[in-house]
């Protein structure tokens, strides 16, 4: 500590699991609004990734609410929120928008997307997944193609739908930072927007790392075509997300309030390596810089040519970086926030625990368990079988040349 | 009231004459008549300076007060008994260096330095040489009027009673700690035992028994006034009246209830 910290400050209050909720919400409404704009945009090359990017937005979601659970004081009341939620609370809106993308968009939408195969695999399988099939049609097994016109107008206006809800979910979560007008740090109308954009920014990179590690265990050719469009969307989105963030940092530099010197002092101590290494050269900077080279964002061709196997590493390479960038953002909101005193005078130090509920264990095992949903949801709902889709892309290569 | 001062009056009468001589001495009679509501107006006075008020004993009603306090920052000596008496007087979890009220040291030194303490048990003083200047400011919750801990609180576990006392409910509570991060005073802590969010309660459990709170009855100086804001008569009114008034983070528009006099711009 150095400086003057309220004595009741000296403890941080939001640890490490409140860190992994704007990550993990922002990893879902990234995967969700591509998955979105692919469908409304209707851009083909993508289309390998749609129903990946909506189950891995499913998967990340219902682990969304466990960090904030498991850091409440006590869980056990947290009904509550449901039951008596004072309406002028942000927080207290959680569930219903957390119900609301759940129940009404991300499930609908992944039924009516997969209603005709669930039909078909209700007749095929064995066993007891045949029941599970059956199941899950929900007795709609009417596959005549007025009813497959009539799912493919529902997704699409649930898509329609869905894009504001994503933006709703992700852009509350801002809000719930950007509203605290006693901190200083957080205190900004941008927040919500900038936390929208590295939503999209980190599910694009998700999205990409998934779908490439897909290919891999399945021992199947990634679709360059597919990686170099979301190489463009991740540059795109990236520059857009930058941007803001310049924006916020520049404005707060310019009106210098009285606030400016003790986030001045934070931001170049305290979180110089998070924020200055971590988020903006190496998680922002650098792959701006190498997408903006080898991915076709520009023009049909990239500007600096690379061989499609050395492309898709550097990708790779790229949405790492992307996703460290993202979650050291989340991590100088939310633990910067919390270091410097609102006496304007004084930082303080974050210890991070390794055992215990707040720790980095338990973390580590919420940011692996969305994986692990992952895969039983892929096993259940494969969804590269997708029979009734339009045909596969051509070759990357094929037609680039 | 009343009835102290005519039974003083009909012992006086007693022990001066003859109780079957109906002639009283003049003289007597005359100082009685001055003596009683002399007595009567000493007992009122007394027992309003013990701080118990007319409602002691009758049944609270919560809509006739509006509490507030006002921390004369001149008067204040830095000793540090408020915030000691409010660890005993509500088992304050001191372990953890949380705190419902401190005191705030500010020592401007000679090099134009401010350093900035808390105080929140007695402690020794700072060597004079190298002080410009300093003084001291009490600080605890503000019971704001539009108090962003209670908007924030997403299952009403905090609020504002109909006495004006920003309150926590221990057993509705979920220990989310959102309004501790919404409090521009830093006057909220997670109580560890309870996993509840706590802070200053104007030591309700006393005021509603017509007690001032403990800081307010320990400390020495008269730093601080604890009373009704909207009753003229009141002991708090009449210095809210009589003093150049400011409170903590005007621009956050919290309308604190917590007044200061003679505050310095140091003080956040």
């Amino acid at each position: 500590m150095t400086g003057y910290m309220y004595p009741n400050e000296i403890e941080l209050q939001w640890s490490l699991l409140i860190v992994l909720y704007p990550y993990i919400t922002g990893l879902v409404a990234g995967a969700f609004i591509l998955a979105s704009l692919e469908r409304v945009f209707n851009v083909r090359e993508v289309q390998p990734t749609y129903r990946l990017a909506l189950l891995t937005a499913l998967a990340f979601l219902l682990v969304a609410p466990l960090p904030l659970l498991a850091h409440l004081g006590h869980p056990g009341r947290s009904f509550e929120i449901f039951l008596t939620p004072n309406v002028r609370s942000a927080m207290a809106m959680f569930g219903f928008i957390y119900a609301w993308y759940l129940m009404v968009v991300l499930l609908l939408e992944i039924w009516f997307d997969y209603r005709q195969d669930l039909v078909e695999w209700s007749t095929k399988a064995k066993g007891l997944t045949r029941w599970f099939y059956r199941l899950m049609t929900l007795g709609a097994t009417d596959v005549s193609p007025r009813a497959l016109r009539f799912d493919a107008t529902a997704g699409r206006i649930i898509t329609i739908v869905g894009i504001p809800s994503a933006f709703l979910l992700h852009g509350y979560v801002g809000f719930i930072f950007g509203s605290v007008k006693a901190n200083p740090w957080w205190n900004s109308v941008l927040i919500p927007v900038v936390f929208l954009f590295s939503a999209i920014v980190s599910g694009i990179a998700a999205v990409l790392l998934i779908y490439v590690a897909s290919c891999r265990i399945r021992r199947v050719q990634v679709d360059m075509l597919c990686l170099d469009k979301l190489g463009s969307f991740l540059f795109y989105a990236l520059t857009v997300d930058f941007s803001l963030e310049m924006l916020d940092f520049i404005h707060r530099l310019y009106a210098a309030e009285e606030s400016i010197k003790i986030l001045s002092a934070m931001v170049t101590s305290r979180l110089f390596i998070s924020l200055v290494v971590l988020q903006v050269l190496l998680g922002t900077l650098l792959p701006l810089l190498v997408l903006a080279v080898i991915s076709p964002a520009f023009e049909r061709r990239a500007i600096v040519p690379v061989p499609p196997a050395w492309r898709r590493r550097i990708f790779v390479v790229a949405a790492l970086l992307v996703q460290v960038g993202i979650f050291c953002t989340r991590w100088n909101v939310v633990i910067g926030g919390q270091l410097f005193s609102k006496s304007l005078r004084g930082l303080t130090v974050f210890k991070l625990q390794m055992y215990g509920l707040e720790g980095f264990w338990v973390s580590l095992a919420l940011l692996l368990l969305p994986l692990a949903i992952l895969v039983v949801l892929i096993r259940l709902l494969p969804p590269w079988t997708n029979g009734h889709a339009a045909p596969a892309p051509l070759n990357a290569e094929a037609r680039l040349s | 009231m009343a009835d102290a001062g005519t039974g003083r009056q009909a012992g006086q009468v007693r022990q001066t004459g003859d109780p079957t001589n109906a002639n009283l001495d003049r003289r007597d009679f005359l100082k009685t008549c001055a003596v009683a509501p002399i007595a009567g107006v000493m007992l009122y006075v007394v027992r309003v300076a013990a701080g118990e008020g007319d409602q002691r004993g009758a049944a609270y009603k919560a809509t006739d007060h509006d509490y507030g306090m006002a921390v004369d920052i001149s008067k204040c000596i830095g000793c540090g008994r408020c915030a000691e008496a409010c660890q005993i007087e509500n088992d304050v979890p001191h372990e953890g260096g949380y705190c419902r009220t401190w005191v705030g040291r500010y020592v401007t030194t000679i090099d134009s330095e401010t350093i900035v303490q808390t105080i929140d048990k007695p402690k020794p003083a700072v060597d004079e040489k190298t002080i410009l200047r300093t003084f001291f400011a009490p600080k605890l919750c503000n019971h704001c009027a539009k108090p962003p801990c209670v908007q924030v609180c997403p299952v009403g576990a905090t609020f504002i009673t109909q006495d004006g006392v920003v309150l926590v409910d221990k057993e509705y509570c979920i220990g989310c700690r959102y309004c501790i991060q919404a409090c521009p005073y830093g006057a909220r802590y997670l109580d560890p035992r309870s996993k509840t969010a706590d802070k200053c309660t104007f030591c309700y459990h006393r005021v509603t028994r017509g007690l001032v709170p403990a800081c307010v009855e320990v400390c020495p100086a008269g730093a601080r006034i604890f009373g009704e804001l909207h009753d003229r008569a009141s002991p708090l009114a009449r210095y809210l009246r009589f003093s150049k008034l400011q409170v903590l983070k005007p621009h956050l528009n919290t309308e604190p209830k917590v007044y200061y006099a003679n505050l310095d711009g140091e003080v956040r």
